[in-house]
């Protein structure tokens, strides 16, 4: 668990104080994602690097898993948190392998653990270590930078990460695979994890928890369904965009809105996986002109329709929480 | 604005050496016939004061790879470099200075001898050194320094494992400029008492004697070529490998 209190960062610039984070305030739950989002000088990017005090704050605290940071040492406390840039940062002179070491060797673990832990990370990320080990960044593709920078902030097993735009560099197609990679292993990981962006697809995809930032102040803390369906303010209703309700459809499955209604299967209508995402739905519904979807589960078998109607009033619902 | 000297392939750093040798040569065969004779006549000369010549060079470029690294990581660092460019700026102007009035001034409070000599050359080799190191480590990318702050390095890790190996074909460069720098200018050091193969070059010009002057060019272009190949092996040894294009 992170928690911020009061977190202030205030810089001084020929005589100006410039407040670039004003007492931020927030509690990210272990295991979740929480992306800070705003556009270019909002406070986010500060507001992370307090976190590591690579930005020292001027004021307020960072706790972690309930711990008050500011007893520990700068060292002490960034090598208990994994940090990835957006500019990915390998070292050129070190192998692959010393890269993904960096913080365990640090932390003087033994050789045999780290170099074993590095392999099995090169694994999780379908990097074949037999090849990549002993390789320099400079002979890696973007794509697998990445994926490195990513494993080398995990290497000592930090139960916090802090991520800077960390798939910003990297073209459209790929980034969405490193993604939808980086969410399967954090199903498994569990980690508490700070993420910049600037991008509010890709907030809505990654985040638990989106915090939006505007001026140096926290203006809106949800989740990625309760922010588009409730902007706090109009600046956040502009932030999010005029197309916020098409964009809440990614967050539900065909499951979550579809009637289960076995009896009355319209052979005409095209069919849907369950577990497809409303936005796939939509489309399809708009593209075939049908009136309704056939809903069918991993078997094949239909268990449920979908229609224009539904769709809408899922949208409607009020919220559970 | 300072800029680093960039470091050269294996060989290209001695073309210069290599071609002054070979205008020498040419030089040297379009007097007379038997002109290679008379030049090896003067061996037992090349031999001895180029033992004089490479003393002076080593001990003054040595020292000044000492002084002059440190140096330019002491600018280097955060808290020092807003002072940086003024100490540049005072290393450029001594720079300026002819080579001929620095080792007379050398000489008008060292005396004459090995001392102020090799304190002139010393002086001269700083720079280079000196210069390329700072530049070297202020050219280390932010985000690479920042990346070893985030992963909790103290600041001499950061130098040692991140900002230093990522410089060194900039400083490397830079002690290659140096060393030729210094071993082509010792046989001027040969005026204040600091003897090497200056002497035959200075020794022929005063006897009109061709060979003899011939005799200590060669020789320290020939010096001058194998420090910089060395120089040149040594860097490829000691550069990262994910650092060499």
């Amino acid at each position: 668990m992170i928690k911020l209190e009061k977190l202030t960062k205030i810089f001084d610039s020929h005589g100006h104080r410039v407040t670039a984070a004003d007492e931020i305030d927030m509690e990210v739950a272990s295991g979740e994602i929480c992306v800070l989002l705003g556009p270019s000088g909002c406070g986010k990017t500060t507001t992370l690097k307090m976190i590591n005090r690579i930005v020292q704050p001027t004021s307020g605290k960072v706790f972690i898993n309930g711990d008050d940071t500011s007893t520990l040492q700068d060292t002490e406390l960034r090598r208990r948190i994994g940090y990835v840039i957006q500019q990915i940062g390998l070292f050129p002179n070190m192998t692959i392998e010393d890269n993904i070491c960096v913080v365990p060797d640090l932390l003087g673990w033994p050789k045999a653990k780290s170099r074993a832990r590095a392999k099995e990370l090169l694994d999780m990320v379908a990097l074949d270590p037999s090849l990549f080990l002993q390789r320099y960044p400079g002979q890696l593709s973007g794509g697998q930078q990445q994926r490195v920078g990513v494993i080398r902030a995990l290497a000592a097993d930090a139960p916090v990460m802090l991520m800077d735009e960390p798939f910003g560099a990297i073209d459209p197609i790929n980034r969405e695979i490193i993604q939808d990679e980086f969410l399967k292993m954090q199903k498994e990981l569990k980690k508490t994890i700070l993420f910049v962006s600037h991008d509010i697809d890709e907030a809505v995809k990654m985040a638990d928890k989106i915090a939006i930032f505007s001026d140096g102040k926290l203006v809106q803390f949800d989740s990625p369904n309760d922010l588009l369906a409730n902007p706090a303010n109009p600046f956040v209703e502009g932030f999010v965009g005029s197309d916020r309700a098409i964009k809440r459809l990614k967050l539900f499955s065909v499951q979550d809105a579809m009637l289960s209604l076995q009896d009355q299967v319209d052979q005409g209508s095209p069919i849907i996986s369950v577990n497809s995402n409303l936005t796939d739905a939509a489309s399809l519904l708009y593209n075939s002109k049908a009136n309704a979807l056939n809903c069918i589960d991993e078997f094949n078998n239909v268990v449920g329709h979908l229609t224009h109607d539904q769709i809408s009033t899922h949208l409607n619902t009020p919220l559970a929480s | 604005m300072l800029k680093a000297i960039p470091n050269s392939t294996l060989l290209s750093g001695s073309v210069k050496w290599l071609s002054i040798l070979i205008i020498f040569l040419l030089f040297g065969a379009m007097f007379e016939e038997g002109t290679l004779d008379e030049v090896l006549y003067y061996l037992p000369d090349i031999i001895y004061l180029g033992g004089q010549h490479l003393e002076l060079a080593l001990v003054s470029g040595l020292l000044a790879v000492l002084v002059a690294i440190p140096l330019g990581v002491f600018l280097s660092r955060p808290n020092v470099v807003k002072y940086a460019e003024y100490v540049m700026q005072f290393l450029n102007i001594g720079a300026t200075i002819p080579t001929l009035a620095l080792l007379a001034m050398s000489m008008s409070f060292l005396g004459i001898g090995f001392l102020p000599a090799a304190f002139g050359l010393f002086v001269i080799t700083l720079l280079p050194i000196a210069r390329n190191t700072y530049t070297g480590l202020r050219s280390v990318p932010n985000f690479l320094t920042e990346a070893a702050n985030g992963m909790g390095m103290t600041p001499m890790q950061r130098l040692l494992r991140v900002e230093f190996p990522n410089s060194l074909s900039v400083i490397f460069a830079g002690v290659r400029t140096a060393f030729s720098l210094n071993i082509g200018t010792v046989p001027i050091a040969f005026l204040i008492g600091g003897g090497g193969l200056g002497e035959l070059v200075f020794m022929g010009i005063r006897l009109d004697d061709t060979p003899m002057m011939l005799a200590g060019a060669v020789a320290t272009a020939l010096l001058a070529l194998v420090f910089d190949v060395l120089l040149g092996l040594l860097s490829q040894v000691c550069i990262p490998k994910g650092i060499q294009r």
